[in-house]
């Protein structure tokens, strides 16, 4: 039997997080994770550390993540392939462009410093964006890291500060006997504690049906592709406007590039599938008209949580005292991920997040999963 | 309607073509090559003019009535060459050809995808001068050219006597050749090998002729490194006694063969760790069925077993997937070939036994030797990431990159997989399996659809 402060469930970057911060806290922790730390939707995303374009609800915990990331290196121990590029999202519509200005006045004061660059201005400092593009807004701050190495390195740094991390443990009975949970898991263990998370990604929604708060998540495929090294064009992780291709260029040359659905293969693996791959291939030239005649290597996908609304559950559980949820970012977790670790953290020990979490609430739902 | 599809126009492929279209199915063929034969019997180019015992020698027989065979049956197979399977899904097959994309989905599908060879790397190894076995017979067996004037063979696998033998015949300069594997090993698989004795005695001949030809060929030597500035000019073998240096302006080498199984895992089959091919090998049954009822594996691409015994599976699994879709075959052929099947397969237990793998090479690989050259990750990189407590190699691949690059782990996962388990101190089958992600060969931007 293991008697520990705080069980979570998932090794993703906001589980991961949730332990180091705990563990700095000097709380006792335990990460229980099926597979490998970040090897799901964690580390598999496209990498964009943005606050652009997030719903306005968001932005006060993504600001806060944005100064984590400030300091990543001090906190994981390695960069990450972080880099502060700037993150453009394009118009290719009037209409768009007016979206995107929109946004920018409505996200003022906020502290994303957004600009608005119509066609000329665009040309002028991005002459790599393809002629489609009528203007665009960058957020100078945001860019771009590599998850595969970011989301594994937040659990190395929490096991560094005395977390119990327990890869390849999966979870197999919870249960609450009126004073503390009791986990159970595949390899054997058996847990106490008085709190657990549920940050379990797109399969936390079974947790959070056992305690009577189920809530309408479906999975995503997001496609995902990179191509071989070209040579450096790219100063900036890009997106357009009402959603389409994504792109960002990696010190090491290579594009990654994301667009469309997979589909899953099973329950917990994803493939981006043809259509999505042959749609990316053929869209991103005209995005992207360096890339003509690039090849792409490797293509990928992974599984994402996504609610209707398309924003998170993040907090309390309002069936069971001691049930923090924090999961469905929709395919946007990566930047945000540590400041609900955070925030977690903060609800554990001092009552409260300092970053109000309503907008995140499970209760948003309950009407739902009655109906 | 969906089609009965057969992927690689190699041994197996044409067999399985041949034996479909006598049965009344029409099946389509795809093959990435321009003609048709595989690796194997690789045609060389239409205006080329060799003859098929100068390309083939003892297998020229073989080669021609393979040739032939796919000759006569163009027009009862819808052929496609120069087709790209670069994805396969559920029912489905990605195909590129000539730029253009396009969709094919199969009712039943038979998978001859082959093998490459598998490198174990050396110092100087990505130098212009070095390449692996196969690559060299294929300079030689398809344009005619031999890949140096003064050239060294090197590694271990019944491919290192062949292709020294061919190039000597083709009038190339063979310096040496250093097989890894001690003469005692050899003596010691004598009884499995002679399950063949034609196979068995083409080796012996190679040999043979190689010494009479004074041609120095080194048993239980090890190819130590290879040196030059711009390209390969000497190099490093030692064996028990002593260390010694050759001067030379190419090398091959390679340590047997590894299967293409790529396909496989992207249509979903099911693997097993194999001890003898020292891989992860799809299941199959006798007949070339694996875990998807659809799905049939045959030839090298399924397991290390040689174009005769491809030529053998090709035909066992097109009887299968005949009576798989309701069609009477006559049941004698088909014990007759898993029969034959079985000889060969003795006879390859004897080859493992008579060519050991090299065990000691990745604990002896040092820490700036390259092992995947696509995205330049060295042994010290890998070993620094299993220290660092990951030890399953699609880990090791997601935080050093080995086997990300251009060749997804085709060319480099055996060797990084070596060097997983020895600083792991993992046996070599507990580190898990490289997944195959698409493309198997890389896509271009701005392709055509296929409408």
């Amino acid at each position: 039997m293991i008697e520990v402060d705080a069980v979570i469930i998932g090794g993703g970057i906001v589980g991961a997080s949730a332990a180091l911060f705990l563990s700095k806290a000097g709380r006792r922790v335990a990460l229980l994770e099926r597979d490998f730390c970040g090897s799901h939707s964690s580390g598999v995303n496209y990498g964009g550390v943005r606050r652009q374009g997030r719903p306005l609800s968001q932005l006060p915990l993504s600001q806060r993540a944005h100064e984590i990331w400030g300091q990543l290196p001090q906190l994981i121990g390695i960069n990450g392939e972080y880099q502060r590029s700037g993150h453009l999202k394009l118009a290719r519509s009037l209409n768009d462009l007016h979206a995107l200005q929109d946004y920018a006045a409505s996200s003022l004061g906020f502290g994303l410093d957004l600009q608005v660059l119509d066609r000329n201005e665009l040309r002028a400092r991005f002459p790599w964006v393809g002629e489609v593009a009528v203007g665009a807004s960058l957020c100078p701050d945001d860019g771009h890291a590599n998850p595969r190495l970011v989301s594994p390195a937040f659990a190395q740094a929490a096991r560094r500060h005395g977390a119990q991390i327990h890869e390849q443990c999966a979870v197999t009975a919870v249960e609450h006997d009126g004073q503390r949970f009791r986990v159970s898991t595949q390899t054997g263990l058996d847990l106490h504690s008085p709190w657990l998370l549920n940050c379990a990604g797109a399969w936390a929604g079974k947790l959070a049906a056992q305690f009577g708060e189920a809530v309408p998540m479906h999975a995503g495929h997001p496609a995902m592709l990179v191509t071989e090294p070209l040579p450096l064009v790219m100063n900036a992780s890009t997106g357009v406007e009402g959603g389409g291709i994504y792109a960002r260029q990696v010190a090491r040359g290579n594009c990654v590039l994301g667009g469309g659905q997979g589909f899953a293969l099973d329950n917990a693996r994803a493939r981006p599938g043809q259509n999505a791959v042959i749609e990316i291939l053929r869209q991103a030239v005209e995005l992207y008209p360096f890339l003509e005649g690039a090849q792409a290597i490797r293509t990928w996908s992974g599984t994402e949580g996504y609610l209707p609304d398309r924003q998170p559950v993040i907090g309390h559980s309002s069936t069971q005292p001691g049930l923090l949820h924090a999961f469905g970012f929709a395919g946007a977790g990566f930047q945000i991920g540590p400041a609900v670790g955070q925030a977690l953290t903060e609800i554990i020990c001092s009552g409260a997040s300092k970053t109000p979490l309503d907008a995140f609430s499970i209760t948003r739902f309950h009407s739902i999963s009655v109906a | 309607m969906k089609s009965v599809v057969i992927i690689g126009a190699g041994p197996a492929g044409i067999r399985a073509a041949q034996t479909l279209v006598a049965h009344g199915v029409r099946p389509v063929l795809l093959d990435e090559a321009a003609r048709g034969g595989g690796q194997i019997y690789r045609r060389q180019p239409a205006n080329f003019k060799r003859s098929a015992v100068k390309l083939y020698g003892f297998e020229a027989r073989k080669a021609k009535a393979l040739h032939q065979t796919i000759d006569e049956l163009r027009e009862q197979l819808d052929y496609r060459p120069d087709t790209l399977v670069w994805n396969a899904e559920a029912g489905a097959l990605d195909t590129l050809h000539e730029g253009r994309a396009a969709r094919l989905e199969f009712s039943r599908v038979i998978v001859a995808t082959g093998a490459t060879d598998r490198i174990l790397p050396v110092p100087g190894w990505t130098l212009p001068g070095a390449y692996s076995l196969g690559a060299a017979q294929i300079a030689l067996k398809f344009q005619g050219c031999a890949i140096g004037e003064r050239v060294v063979f090197a590694g271990s696998g019944p491919l290192l006597y062949l292709v020294a033998n061919q190039y000597a015949k083709a009038g190339a300069n063979v310096i040496a050749v250093l097989d890894s594997s001690p003469f005692s090993a050899q003596a010691r698989a004598l009884p499995g090998l002679l399950s063949q004795p034609s196979t068995l005695a083409k080796g012996i001949y190679y040999r043979t002729w190689l010494t009479a030809h004074g041609i120095p060929v080194h048993q239980g030597a090890t190819l130590k490194r290879i040196d030059g500035e711009h390209r390969v000019q000497s190099l490093n073998w030692h064996n028990a006694a002593s260390e010694h240096q050759i001067e030379c302006d190419a090398v091959a080498f390679a340590h047997g063969l590894r299967s293409e199984t790529q396909l496989a895992d992207l249509l979903g089959c099911e693997f097993t760790w194999n001890p003898l091919n020292r891989a992860w090998l799809p299941q199959r049954d006798r007949a070339g069925r694996t875990s998807i009822a659809e799905v049939y594996l045959v030839g090298d691409g399924a397991g290390i077993m040689g174009a005769d015994a491809a030529e053998m599976a090709g035909e066992r699994a097109a009887l299968a997937l005949l009576e798989d879709i309701g069609y009477l075959i006559p049941p004698q052929r088909a014990t007759q070939l898993e029969q034959s099947l079985n000889t060969i397969g003795r006879f390859r237990q004897g080859l493992e036994r008579a060519f050991i793998f090299p065990e000691s090479w990745a604990a002896d690989a040092a820490d700036d030797l390259m092992i995947c050259r696509c995205e330049e990750v060295r042994v010290g990189d890998i070993r620094q990431v299993v220290r660092e407590g990951h030890w399953e190699i699609n880990r090791v691949k997601a935080h050093c990159r080995v086997g990300m690059g251009r060749c997804q782990g085709r060319m480099c996962g055996a060797a990084a997989a070596e060097i997983i388990a020895c600083e792991s101190q993992r046996a070599v089958s507990d580190i898990g399996r490289l997944r195959a992600q698409a493309p198997i060969k890389p896509l271009p931007f701005g392709l055509e659809v296929e409408p």
